[in-house]
């Protein structure tokens, strides 16, 4: 009896971590790393045009162009190409992450999780987008 | 005993039910640490901050 009961409480755990250890996301694939390489890549180009608030960090994981003046004028155009660049990244890195997984119905919720998260790591001074979408400077 | 042996027969299958079922669910913890551990990475913001440049070394002695 009490044999018994013991034996259901290890095998109930042994789900229980079971259930854990699946819930870890996928994100060691050649695909992702790739597109994390070119992110770390452009992200030297890109952190002095979020340092002045030319670029901005919008709610839905994407980076915009905020105010295009406050970037000067003989970078603005390759700045445009390295937002637009950035953007196709990100794209294809939630849509990878979900893929990963085998769940590409969940690309949505990885885009909106990271957005959050680059929003709440984004350094003082930068412009990122709240819940409203408006800018405001961290 | 033969009922008991049912018992923790259907408890097991309600426990491999949940292993399936889990990940039906978007895992919102994890996916908040694997965003954390790809935006340090892209940001750098673990290693050097400064990839760009040179690795300083100490000019003078300060010894």
């Amino acid at each position: 009896m009490n044999a018994m009961k013991n034996l259901l409480w290890i095998l109930l755990l042994a789900f229980a971590s079971s259930a854990l250890a699946a819930a870890d996301l996928e994100v060691n694939t050649p695909a992702i790393a790739a597109i994390k390489a070119s992110m770390q890549a452009r992200h030297g180009q890109l952190s002095k045009f979020y340092a002045s608030g030319a670029v901005g960090l919008t709610r839905d994981g994407n980076v915009a162009v905020r105010d295009a003046s406050l970037a000067p004028l003989a970078e603005r155009q390759s700045m445009n190409a390295a937002v637009a660049d950035e953007n196709r990244d990100r794209a294809a890195l939630y849509r990878e992450i979900a893929r990963a997984n085998a769940h590409p119905e969940w690309e949505a919720e990885v885009r909106s999780t990271f957005a959050q998260r680059w929003i709440d790591k984004a350094a003082g001074g930068w412009w990122v987008q709240n819940a409203g979408g408006a800018w405001i400077k961290k | 005993m033969q009922k008991r042996l049912v018992v923790a027969l259907a408890m097991i299958q309600f426990g491999l039910a949940g292993c399936v079922t889990i990940n039906i669910y978007f895992p919102a913890a994890a996916a908040e640490k694997a965003a954390d551990k790809i935006i340090d990475e892209v940001w750098q913001l673990k290693q050097d901050a400064k990839p760009a440049q040179p690795p300083v070394e100490n000019k003078g002695d300060v010894k």
